[in-house]
């Protein structure tokens, strides 16, 4: 137990890390209402561009802006994919993380790249768990009152109705597909600038650093929407859920490791888990019916 | 103001399921005209609706509004001329987002949006004026989720936004269709105001005759994706839902279908 609260510091950092990811996620899978694959490739994107940026002498915040970038230029693909060349969402997302695998391999050199703590100054590093978790929380803080600002605009609003009402927005002048992609190109930059955080907290970037991150993401986003859902309602706050909701599951997973579970389960655990939380409100509603129907035929 | 000339669409070309919705249709409107639509089902009207308002292309033809050619104009740059609503009272609103959101977005209809402000103080003082008139008590729930709101009041908002930003042209594809026959009728009623208020031109498509005699000042009769009857002025004002029946059989040799049309004859 003792060695559970140890850790705890260090899931927390992991977790914020993880949840700004999350919020990218957040954009594509409740607010434009599709959910976008993309994130697998261009969060190893992000980890990769900021640690050949880094290691070619670049400085830390061009660096990040790169990692930015790259994730940007990741989501505009999917986003022609999907809107002008008429690929599902999912698939064009598929179709985005699977070519992204070989470009990251390119922009590493390599399966990975390592970046040293001690050659170059890092934000955030698993070494200095505290004073990295205060970047964590002011990079949060930064991110959701950029976003909070954005989706107050007349854009924001606007993307808001794309992903809420496609034909509403339309008819009410907006056009519809190039809000989709500037949706999933903020999305994606900002998943990328997470990864870009991960690969100075574990100290390398690595082709696979990605895979499972869309799972890692809507655990995330649900677990923040099943346990702050009822207590916020303001954006701000909603997607400061999400980030909680990133730490809720990295704590639980530091939990189940200690208590033993076997690392390479993990997952097939994460997947179980969102799997039962993305069925749960189906079949609460499926209940409700299913019960007022009935309450109909006994009268 | 209007004109549509020449215009075929079908559906499904080539297909057992092939399907012609228009066939030369030719409608020009005029600056104020009221048009109420009438015809059987799947006899285009729906479809005409959906061609001005850019949902589909057409196969041929041409439609321009006020002088401009709209026949190959994207559906969210028609919008500038459009105020639109429809049968389907979920379609007409975005139901996460709050009254006062829904209609800042429709006030910003056919103007570029950027990155200022979404809602100004202005217009939410506008917003409540507007919604008072509803009496439908909106206007104190200014930040209620319209997806909460019944289906009348829904489409009353819809109505209001349609009619916000003042467009060319109105179109109202069975816009009451989906309600109670009470809430339909106060819902007609805020429309036909509206209309006459602003002097709007619209065309509304219905399936109550006697709603399409008694509102407007023009109506059209459709069949096999034409005009078949179109009648305006004093003429209008004196026909019978019998003398719509009895000019159906004789111009399309057939007897009127219309599910609902029948029922609420």
């Amino acid at each position: 137990m003792i060695g559970f609260l140890n850790a705890l510091p260090g899931a927390a950092a992991q977790g914020i890390i993880w949840g700004i990811m999350a919020i990218g996620v957040y954009i594509t899978y409740k607010i434009l209402d599709i959910a976008d694959l993309t994130v697998d490739g261009s969060f190893g994107t992000g980890g990769a561009t900021l640690v050949m940026c880094m290691t070619s002498g670049m400085g830390m915040p061009l660096s990040l802006l790169m990692a930015f970038l790259a994730g940007c230029a990741a989501g505009f693909i999917t986003g022609i994919l999907h809107t002008k060349f008429g690929i599902p969402a999912i698939l064009a997302g598929i179709l985005t993380q699977l070519g992204l695998y070989s470009v990251n391999l390119r922009i590493l050199g390599g399966a990975n790249l390592t970046l040293s703590d001690r050659k170059y100054k890092l934000l955030v590093n698993l070494k200095n768990i505290y004073p990295s978790l205060v970047v964590c929380v002011i990079f949060t803080v930064i991110i959701i009152g950029i976003l909070y600002w954005f989706f107050g605009t007349e854009m924001g609003h606007s993307l808001r109705a794309t992903g809420c009402n496609a034909s509403m927005a339309r008819a009410n002048g907006i056009n519809t597909s190039r809000n989709q992609i500037i949706a999933i190109i903020l999305s994606n930059g900002i998943v990328a600038l997470s990864g870009a955080l991960l690969s100075q907290w574990q100290g390398f970037a690595d082709v696979n650093m990605g895979r499972g991150a869309i799972v890692i993401g809507l655990a995330a986003v649900i677990i923040g929407e099943v346990i702050f859902g009822k207590i916020f309602h303001n954006f701000a706050l909603r997607l400061t859920g999400v980030v909680c909701g990133g730490i809720v599951y990295y704590a639980v997973i530091t939990f189940v490791l200690r208590l033993g579970l076997n690392a390479n389960d993990l997952k097939l655990l994460s997947a179980v888990v969102v799997a039962v939380f993305l069925a749960v409100p189906y079949w609460k509603k499926a209940w409700s019916e299913n019960r007022s129907k009935a309450v109909r035929e006994v009268k | 103001m209007l004109e549509i000339k020449n215009v075929y669409k079908t559906f499904n070309k080539g297909t057992i399921n092939e399907k012609k919705a228009l066939q030369n249709l030719n409608l020009t409107l005029n600056d104020g005209d009221f048009v109420t639509v009438i015809g059987g089902n799947g006899a285009g009207k729906s479809t005409m609706l959906n061609m001005i308002a850019g949902v589909y292309p057409v196969d041929s033809g041409m439609i321009t509004i006020n002088g401009t050619d709209v026949t190959g104009m994207k559906e969210h740059i028609r919008a500038q001329f459009l105020g639109r609503v429809f049968q389907d009272p979920m379609m007409g609103t975005a139901a996460d987002m709050w009254i006062e959101e829904n209609m800042a977005l429709a006030g910003r209809r056919g103007q570029k949006r950027g990155l200022r402000w979404a809602i100004t103080h202005k217009e939410r003082e506008e917003f409540k004026e507007k919604l008072k008139e509803l009496e439908l008590g909106l206007e104190n729930r200014l930040s209620t989720k319209v997806g909460l709101l019944s289906g009348g009041q829904r489409q009353a908002l819809t109505l209001l936004m349609a009619t916000m930003k003042r467009p060319d042209l109105l179109l109202l594809d069975e816009h009451t269709a989906a309600l109670d026959p009470k809430t339909a009728a106060k819902v007609l009623e805020l429309t036909d105001k509206l209309i006459e208020e602003e002097g709007l031109t619209a065309l509304m498509i219905t399936h109550n005759m006697r709603d399409a005699i008694h509102y407007g000042n023009r109506l059209i009769m459709m069949n096999e994706g034409q005009i078949i009857l179109d009648v305006s002025g004093e003429e209008k004002k004196k026909l019978t839902v019998e003398d719509l029946l009895a000019a159906f059989s004789r111009l399309s040799g057939s007897e009127f279908a219309n599910d609902r049309a029948l029922l609420s004859k």
